[in-house]
């Protein structure tokens, strides 16, 4: 007998019990609905956060102080001050493969702009900061070199800042107080909105980091120097360089310890993907188990129709139906219910996961491999659940399923 | 004194020594207790006997649906008795139709679906399927009703649809479980005429049956009672087709 002949035959079976056939094939729409749904989720939530850590800055090099060690009592991490612009810029003009060097200090004051008063942190900067932060300029724009050269008392604001002095109106051009001093405002930065670690990364206000030395702080050292390496594959190789030239000018000679760090943000990154995939995992196998539930759907309703059409399996096994004729008959039944239940779970979960981030305000992503394996998984539940009820129809005697009533 | 004639015809089915024997518990049942039977090609042969008496187990091993314990069975001189059940329904396939009592008739398909089933598992393309099943519905008189699902039939329409499809690969052997069971006179009449035509037509018919009047319309009545032969009237009557 051809295949195509038990194809038309399970078909016809399965139209015969509509109502049936799509209650069983809800538990594998919805399995593999769920599976497409969540597993997006999991990856939405990757995405997210390792754009959210990329927007920090990607290939990032991270030079901070060590701490202080005076006569055996140790200081807090970066209590040193031995970390100058003059590094910063050495590192700029002697070391290969670095986009950007970035020294910048910080520290929170009070904002005032008429009777409105806002606290936030205040940074220096120097205008490579802009390009290694991936900040954006909404209005005005950002500080110059010939900010930095001239110590001037400017400032680019944040949103955050924004809605807190000056609510509703433009303010650039306009003049704050920091510290009592008067700042004119000449940027404001696009929202970044939260980082991954829940800080507000509009909550800012960025001046000249020799303004913020001088002016401000009354400081010659800077904070932290923050590098971006041109290649990724490079940054081990950078570290090292970096370290190398910082112990020569720091005349820091072999055997003793360090006056600064150099961090690397790829391992944060490592760590962060490793904890979404694993994330990602967990959501795709809850839903997986009600994929398996929906296979044991299959078995049961199988089960049933076996025993509901004993009497057909006698008279199709008395007119000449073999073991496989019988077995394939309701196989294809079982795996046909997979097929299709998956074919439009996979609609579902789509569409789901697109519901979820229209209306969740919440990045989902769609690839293909949960899409291939959660229907693969279908198919194979179809035929592994379809098994043992097709085995035991083909395996019926016909002499007792024609007497059967 | 030996009738030569009777040596002479080609013997379809050849039973030897058959022996059916059911457990139940500890104790032993032979439902058939040892029979030799020869059923001549163009035979109409009545099997009867009283519920209990094996008559239905002998059914079931010549249509082939089911194995003796122990014993000979050959049908067209092949060895049948202890084939795997595989070879088993591709013999009742190609070489038995069956009628039976509840028509046995699948109810979601039309009546030339029904006729054309054998033919699916003899791997019989669809267009030909279809011919050769409304050639014989044309046959039983029911071409008009093709398209009709079984419980849109009266009963007599019914068996005889069924008739239709036991015919429809050309088998030796007709079986009929009591074919007329479930009908009402009119319609016994109706199907036991289709049988005689058969018969006429030179197929060989094995009918069971405990009415007396429907046995009587076959050529040889075979009376089964604990498992044995115990009565063979009419041997070796067979219609002329020469």
């Amino acid at each position: 007998m051809l295949f195509s002949e038990s194809f038309s035959m399970a078909l016809t079976s399965l139209y015969a019990n509509k109502m049936r056939t799509l209650l069983t094939m809800l538990g594998i729409i919805i399995g593999v609905g769920a599976v497409i749904a969540l597993v997006s989720v999991g990856m939405g939530v990757r995405s997210n956060v390792t754009s959210s850590i990329a927007s920090l800055g990607s290939n990032m090099l991270i030079v901070s102080p060590g701490s202080s060690n005076r006569g055996g009592v140790r200081g807090a991490a970066g209590s040193m001050q031995t970390l100058k612009y003059d590094d910063a810029k050495a590192i700029q003009t002697k070391i290969k493969n670095i986009d950007y060097v970035s020294p910048t200090v910080s520290s929170s004051y009070q904002l005032v702009n008429g009777n409105m008063n806002w606290n936030c942190s205040v940074q220096g900067v120097t205008p490579e900061f802009l390009a290694i932060r991936s900040l954006e300029i909404d209005y005005g724009s950002f500080i110059s070199t010939n900010d930095l050269d001239k110590r001037n008392r400017v400032c680019v604001i944040g949103t955050t800042v924004a809605e807190n002095l000056f609510e509703n109106q433009n303010p650039v051009g306009q003049t704050i107080r920091i510290k009592n001093q008067p700042f004119k405002v000449i940027g404001l930065l696009k929202s970044k909105g939260q980082s991954s670690m829940g800080q507000d990364q509009d909550d800012m206000v960025y001046i000249p980091l020799t303004t913020a030395q001088e002016r401000m702080l009354g400081i010659t050292y800077v904070q932290s120097i923050n590098l971006q390496v041109s290649d990724s594959g490079k940054m081990d190789q950078v570290q090292a360089e970096v370290e190398q030239l910082l112990r020569e000018r720091h005349h820091i000679t072999n055997g003793k310890d360090d006056d600064f760090h150099v961090r690397n943000l790829t391992s944060l990154m490592e760590t962060v993907n490793q904890s979404t995939s694993m994330l990602t995992l967990l959501l795709g196998s809850i839903a997986g188990i009600s994929l398996l539930v929906g296979g044991i759907g299959i078995m049961n309703i199988m089960m049933v129709s076996v025993t509901e059409r004993t009497r057909e399996i006698g008279i199709r096994k008395a007119l000449g139906a073999t073991f496989m004729n019988i077995m394939m008959q309701f196989l294809i039944e079982s795996m046909v219910i997979g097929i299709i239940g998956g074919i439009i779970g996979i609609g579902l979960g789509c569409a789901a996961s697109k519901i979820i981030s229209q209306f969740g305000n919440f990045t989902t992503v769609i690839t293909a491999l949960p899409i291939i394996v959660s229907f693969g998984f279908s198919v194979g539940i179809g035929l592994f659940f379809g098994i043992y009820p097709a085995r035991k129809a083909a395996k019926l005697d016909p002499i007792e399923a024609l007497r059967y009533e | 004194m030996k009738d030569h004639s009777q040596e002479t015809r080609y013997a379809t089915i050849k039973l030897r020594g058959i022996k059916k024997i059911y457990h139940i518990g500890e104790q032993e049942l032979a439902a058939l207790d040892g029979i030799d039977l020869d059923i001549h090609k163009g035979e109409f042969a009545a099997l009867m006997g009283p519920s209990g008496s094996g008559k239905s187990t002998l059914m079931n091993i010549l249509g082939c649906l089911d194995r003796p314990t122990t014993g000979s069975y050959k049908l067209d001189d092949e060895e049948v008795a202890h084939l795997s059940d595989d070879a088993l329904a591709h013999t009742r396939n190609a070489k038995i139709g069956f009628v039976f009592q509840n028509f046995n008739l699948l109810s979601r398909i039309s009546a030339l679906e029904n006729v054309a089933l054998p033919l699916v598992y003899a791997g019989v393309g669809r267009r030909e399927r279809n011919e050769r099943a409304m050639h014989f519905l044309e046959a039983v008189g029911l071409a008009d009703r093709a398209d009709h699902q079984p419980n849109e039939l009266s009963g007599g329409q019914r068996q005889r649809v069924a008739i239709a499809r036991a015919l429809v690969n050309d088998p030796h052997i007709i079986m009929a479980d009591e074919p007329t069971g479930n009908l009402d006179t009119k319609s016994t009449k109706e199907i036991m005429q289709i049988f005689e035509q058969l018969h006429d037509e030179g197929r060989t018919v094995i009918l069971v049956t405990h009415e007396p009047e429907i046995a009587a319309c076959a050529s040889r009545q075979l009376l089964v009672r604990d498992g044995k032969i115990t009565r063979d009237e009419g041997k070796g009557v067979v219609m002329d087709v020469v």
